[in-house]
């Protein structure tokens, strides 16, 4: 079994950890693979279950320390609308531990390396995401209610 | 659409790990994917001929580039698709070094996953459209924060070159911490005879504005055109009137730390030469009597009805440069330098030995003004600390300062005994060792290589413990004075100062600079700047290089007349938008307008940060060069 790990990176903060990280020659799972965004906010809830939907067992988004930001206020509605994504994966029944939301800065190399280590080997914990690849449509209510 | 797909080796950094011909030769399975090549360096001219030829010869719409991280080379490659006709944000970059090579071992891994990443940026650049960068204005005129060194030099060399300079210092005179010091190594001038004509020229110089007591309470805008907020704080002194004749300072009756009264110039070649009332120690503004400064005033300057004053100014570039301060000292309990008043800083015994410091440049304890007998210097209080109470770096002056301190000494009084405890020392500069082998074999001063254990107040004197790990043994003895060369950290209003410029810090609360080698005073946020201590530990000579290589990168931004701007910016599709405003809720620039049932954004003021997009809605918001169809596309590509 081998899991899939999309990591949303903030183009000022993470990724830069990310290139760090690289540069550092820190090693992590390459089960992650990342997508550049311009910000943190830039994540809309639809990507991340159009990854869990297309067969991602582990979404991890990152972004700047609050109060850093370079769009100065882009992580406060990345974290407002993080809270009221666990809740509706909750409703889906799918387990919370799948997704995370992450600060890590630009000279957080380290902190990303260990991060991504980790989050992988939670998601490796909890298997496939099985319950929603493909059609998640066809998840029944009954299912549906077992989660809220 | 026609796609060329190009992969880099780096050298080994990529091919060591990464199967570049297997991922050229798999990249051809797409039916879009009408060229594709490997190359050894491929931001080298070769390799940049490689791309711009191929373009024209397969007429290609798009590229893509298996390489370094964007932020390393994506301009370079843009620039390069541009000159060869292909608009250049029709052009991605997979990052299989910083993203794969450097980071995975196993080289199967490393190489799958490699050209997933490019697969996505092939899925990206299929949904991407030519964009076109907009104009901006330029402001002509630069911000400097932080009146030291640094930026008075910058402040000089901006305004040198014609434009027009604010410098906002926080304390009442400009100069910083070398106006504190007595000497500077390793040539031993002296360090107010070197300043002082710069501060004058910048107070006299009619293209810098000179705000002291002043702090920067707000920052808006973008590189070319910010808007700042500048905070007067009430000097409770009438600038125009006041003579620096110090009649107010004889009258005041209160003294506070280092016999500072409460109206106060804060040394004698203070610029300006204006004193400002704290008034925390003042006691007409404790308790409503005294006015004895403002009795003795005869030019009638003292206003205690003075408020704080605010001011905004367009800028087109700003400069950091607020600095450093010596760590407290608090956890470090064994040096004793809370519970002996003969413990001392750095920075204190350069006031000692200061011609116009407190004792008039008397060098005598502070506890009883008496000519100590030994002097002791502990290097690296809490730096090369990696415990929680410590700094983990080198603050990297403190080797050659204490050697100046203890040449210092011996010049004015021989017979003193030196001693200085150390963990390496550490010379590397110009002149450095050799003024270091000065003190020692020429002024005798005695370098003990070990770490103190614990300094004691012992009837009237002071008592070292510590080891000695070249003689092997335990270090016991008496002395008169300890001077504790306590780590360098950045200012405490620094990450304020960072959070408002939105420039990023390191994990030890310096600014970063954008690139550690290539980007030395750049921030990694376009139209900021950075120079002295507040990026790293410096002595003066890099500070000033620094500075002057900062105001060269203004100067090179405010020539400009306009500048061109990120053309990744939010577009309203207007038949989807039922104008409920909700985009222009949480745009931080005021970029989104709403127009009779619809929005328009303003893509001057727009910095394509894309939270209008994820909240509209109904999907009528999009960011181009990150648009929603391109992210499920790159999605789609990572998970399929
Ligand atoms: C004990 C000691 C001895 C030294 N001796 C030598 C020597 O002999 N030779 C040598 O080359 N170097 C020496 N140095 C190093 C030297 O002091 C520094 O290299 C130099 O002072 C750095 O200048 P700067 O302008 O970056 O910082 P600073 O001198 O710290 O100046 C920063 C200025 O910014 C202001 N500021 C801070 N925050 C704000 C804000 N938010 N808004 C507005 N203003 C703000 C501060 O008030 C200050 O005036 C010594 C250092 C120490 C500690």
């Amino acid at each position: 079994m081998r899991v899939n790990v999309v990591a949303f990176c903030c183009n000022w903060c993470s990724y830069a950890g990310a290139d760090l990280a690289g540069t550092s020659r820190l090693v992590y799972p390459s089960n992650v693979k990342i997508i550049r965004v311009p910000c943190s906010c830039r994540v809309d809830e639809a990507f991340i279950l159009r990854a869990f939907a297309r067969g991602a067992d582990g979404v991890i988004v990152c972004g700047c320390h609050i109060g850093d930001c370079h769009y100065a206020t882009g992580n406060y509605h990345t974290r407002q609308r993080m809270e009221s994504l666990f809740g509706l994966l909750a409703f889906m029944g799918m387990e919370r531990e799948r997704l995370r939301l992450e600060w890590i800065s630009a000279s957080e190399g380290a902190k990303f390396a260990d991060t991504m280590a980790e989050f992988t080997a939670q998601v490796e914990k909890l298997g496939k995401n099985e319950r929603y690849t493909g059609d998640c449509i066809k998840a029944t209510d009954a299912e549906a209610a077992e989660g809220i | 659409m026609r796609i060329g797909v190009f992969v880099c080796h780096c050298g080994n950094n990529i091919k060591a790990t990464v199967d570049a011909a297997y991922i050229t030769e798999r990249l051809r399975d797409d039916s879009s994917v009408v060229c594709s090549a490997e190359f050894p360096y491929l931001c080298a001219e070769g390799g940049q001929k490689l791309i711009t030829e191929a373009i024209a010869e397969h007429n290609l719409t798009g590229v893509v580039i298996c390489a370094c991280s964007p932020r390393m080379h994506e301009t370079t490659f843009r620039k390069a698709a541009a000159k060869a006709g292909l608009n250049p944000y029709r052009l991605e970059i997979a990052n299989i070094r910083e993203q794969c090579a450097w980071v995975h071992k196993n080289k199967e891994e490393a190489t799958e996953k490699a050209l997933s990443l490019a697969k996505a940026a092939i899925a990206k650049i299929k949904l991407s459209q030519p964009l076109f960068p907009g104009e901006s204005r330029v402001t002509k005129r630069a911000l400097v924060i932080g009146g030291g060194i640094a930026g008075i030099q910058a402040a000089l060399d901006i305004a040198e070159a014609g434009f027009p300079v604010d410098l906002v210092e926080k304390s009442p005179s400009i100069g910083g911490k070398m106006a504190q010091l007595d000497k500077t190594f390793p040539t031993l001038d002296c360090s107010a005879c070197i300043l002082t004509p710069k501060m004058v020229d910048v107070a006299s110089h009619e293209k810098i504005n000179l705000h002291t007591y002043s702090e920067v309470e707000k920052v808006e805008g973008f590189v070319g055109s910010f808007t700042v907020t500048i905070r007067k704080k009430a000097r409770s002194v009438d600038m125009t009137k006041c003579t620096g004749c110090g009649d107010c300072l004889a009258a005041c009756p209160v003294k506070g730390k280092e016999n500072r009264k409460a109206i106060y110039i804060p040394y004698a070649q203070a610029v300006p030469n204006v004193p400002a009332i704290d008034r925390e120690s003042c006691l007409y503004f404790k308790n409503g009597k005294c006015k004895r400064c403002e009795k003795a005033c005869q030019p009638k300057a003292i206003d205690f009805t003075q408020e704080d004053e605010r001011i905004t100014e367009g800028y087109g570039a700003i400069i950091a440069a607020t600095g450093f301060e010596a760590i407290r000292l608090d956890a470090f309990g064994e040096y004793g330098y809370h519970a002996n008043k003969d413990v001392i800083t750095s920075l204190e015994f350069e006031r000692i030995i200061n011609a116009s410091g407190p004792t008039g440049g008397k060098l005598v304890r502070p506890s009883d003004g008496s000519v100590p007998a030994r002097i002791s210097f502990i290097q690296c209080v809490g730096s090369r600390d990696a415990t929680a109470r410590g700094k983990p770096y080198c603050s990297k002056v403190c080797c050659m300062y204490t050697a100046k301190h203890a040449i210092s000494a011996k010049e004015k009084h021989p017979e003193i005994d030196v001693e200085v405890f150390y963990i390496d020392v550490r010379t590397p500069g110009k002149n450095f060792e050799e003024f270091y082998r000065r003190a020692v074999e020429v002024y005798g001063v005695r370098y003990i290589k070990g770490q103190v254990g614990k300094v004691i107040g012992e009837n009237g004197s002071l008592r070292i413990q510590a080891m000695d790990m070249l003689e092997n043994g335990r270090y016991d003895a008496v002395t008169d004075l300890v001077v504790l060369a306590a780590a360098i950290e950045p200012s405490d209003s620094a990450k304020k100062v960072a959070q408002m410029l939105s420039s990023p810090i390191d994990a030890n609360g310096f600014l970063s600079e954008a690139h550690p080698k290539l980007r030395p005073v750049e921030s990694a946020t376009a139209g900021i700047f950075l120079c002295g201590m507040c990026n790293g530990p410096k002595d003066i000579p890099e500070t000033v290089a620094q500075a002057s290589a900062a105001a060269c990168k203004v100067i090179g931004l405010l020539v400009k007349d306009q500048l061109t701007t990120n053309p990744c910016t939010a577009k309203t599709d207007e038949n989807n938008c039922s104008g409920c405003g909700l985009c222009a809720e949480v745009c931080p620039y005021g970029a989104v307008g709403v127009i009779s049932h619809s929005t328009a954004v303003n893509a001057a003021l727009c910095q394509g940060c894309g939270g209008c997009t994820v909240a509209c809605p109904s999907g009528a918001m999009n960011l181009q060069g990150f648009s929603r169809a391109q992210i499920i596309a790159e999605v789609d590509a990572l998970c399929g």
